[in-house]
């Protein structure tokens, strides 16, 4: 039977991953390809990279990173984080990753989404979905929770799926740092509104949270970063757990 | 001398394949080409995919490499991977396209809407994470690989080839599929080797050391 995912996801900025302490400030958290190595080691099915360079100067950075990481890490590699353009998914793709995450350019230019899927191919085009509650819905926010943008979320869902996204990451601005757990509901109506697998993110504080996401919010795989970077769990600790709960995991 | 050249046509992340490639064999000399006489020249041919079937046909005879891609596969040691793999076939369901008709059968799309897991889940479409892959048979690629092992899938459509004899695996979602066929020099697989850690990388390994025999 197809496993559940459990995805690590890194914050990379110029060039060093890091983590928000509090979540304000911003922490070196250490060498992008050897956490990547550390990540495989224990089990990850995939890594998310995310870069958070605000400097256009250090963007480039990243491209080297998943470089050596590709050529020394064999699971899927999907990186997001500033892209634009049709060009920046093929640079990223080059570089070794296997999927590209796409999330404000998504909103800014829907036709973004299309052209990527159409020249790379849907499996490799993951539309990342930022949702907070206002009133009785689910809004679509940009620039990182920042820009409300009046887009009902499980619309958009839909919308991206029918342009040629292979896949969603949904994110809770709501729940996202809070280590209280995933925003079930919202999970649930996207991964019931679409075909594609639905990455669940935002929240994760224990290995509980993990299940509820497949059981109760319908994910197909679920991303978590501080759980696994502050070195509570491992991920196999987390694929254990899942499995005790009885989900299907790689072990 | 190439040792291993991989079939660039445009389409896919060519470049994980290599990589994994010179992984397992830093020995040998691995090129990514589109030349014709280089896949000629190669002792064995790696034939990757990703994307659409209708797009990879097109750019496979835009770049003039139907007959190099015909020839090695009939004579040295050939792995399809994913469209690779369906591009065997005669025909997929995807854009009503025909393959290269060298192996005989059809290229069918999941149907999602009647999909469900043991606990009543949806199943999604592409089939894409880690499934596990039963082997049919005996074959020299699966050397050092357990049965029921789990490798990475990203796909859509699935193949059905008309000699069942020739399926060396397969998996389940959530109804047994042909994920893999073995014939004489040929292996093909759905799954990404390149992407599948530990298991992915032996069955390169074994590929690399092949003496291209599959009974």
């Amino acid at each position: 039977m197809l496993a559940k995912r459990i995805i690590p996801c890194l914050d990379v900025t110029d060039g060093r991953v890091v983590k928000g302490v509090n979540f304000l400030e911003l922490r070196d958290a250490g060498d992008p390809v050897e956490i990547a190595k550390r990540y495989d080691d224990q089990g990850a099915d995939e890594l998310t990279f995310l870069d958070i360079t605000a400097s256009s100067d250090n963007r480039g950075l990243i491209l080297g990173i998943i470089e050596q990481v590709a050529s020394q890490v064999f699971i899927p590699l999907t990186v997001g984080g500033g892209v634009r353009e049709v060009e920046d998914v093929r640079r990223l793709l080059n570089a070794g990753a296997d999927k590209v995450s796409i999330n404000t350019s998504a909103v800014l230019n829907p036709q973004l989404v299309a052209d990527a899927a159409g020249r790379f191919g849907s499996q490799c085009i993951v539309v990342a979905i930022d949702a907070k509650q206002v009133g009785d819905h689910w809004e679509v926010f940009t620039h990182g929770g920042r820009k409300a943008t009046g887009i009902n979320a499980v619309d958009w869902a839909r919308n991206m799926v029918a342009l040629g996204a292979g896949e969603l990451l949904v994110t809770s601005m709501d729940r996202d740092g809070t280590r209280v757990g995933f925003n079930l509901p919202l999970n649930r109506a996207i991964s019931d509104a679409v075909d594609v697998p639905i990455i669940a993110s935002g929240g994760v504080g224990n290995l509980m949270h993990l299940v509820e996401g497949v059981k109760e919010g319908g994910a197909d795989a679920v991303l978590a970063a501080s759980i696994f970077h502050y070195g509570e769990f491992t991920v196999r600790q987390a694929k254990e757990y899942m499995r005790e709960h009885g989900i299907e995991v790689r072990l | 001398m190439i040792d291993i050249a991989v079939v660039d046509y445009g389409m896919g992340n060519l470049r994980s394949v290599a990589k994994a490639l010179e992984h397992v064999a830093p020995d040998h000399r691995v090129v990514v080409t589109s030349d014709p006489a280089k896949i000629a020249a190669a002792g064995r041919v790696v034939f990757p995919g990703q994307g659409a079937m209708p797009d990879c046909v097109r750019e496979l005879d835009a770049r003039g490499l139907r007959e190099a891609v015909i020839a090695a596969a009939a004579d040295k040691p050939f792995l399809g991977i994913c469209i690779g793999l369906q591009l065997l076939f005669d025909h997929s369901e995807e854009g009503d396209v025909a393959g290269l008709g060298i192996v005989p059968g059809q290229v069918k799309r999941f149907a999602a809407a009647d999909m469900h897991d043991a606990l009543g889940g949806k199943l999604k479409v592409p089939h894409m994470g880690w499934n596990q892959v039963y082997q049919s048979d005996k074959h020299p690629l699966w050397a050092g690989i357990e049965q029921g092992a789990r490798f990475y899938y990203v796909h859509s459509y699935y193949v059905q080839p008309q000699d069942a004899a020739i399926e060396a695996g397969y998996s389940e979602y959530p109804t047994r599929f042909t994920s893999c066929v073995a014939r004489n020099n040929i292996f093909a697989v759905q799954f990404h080797p390149e992407k599948s850690q530990h298991d992915g990388l032996q069955l390169l390994a074994n590929f690399v050391r092949w003496n291209g025999v599959s009974n």
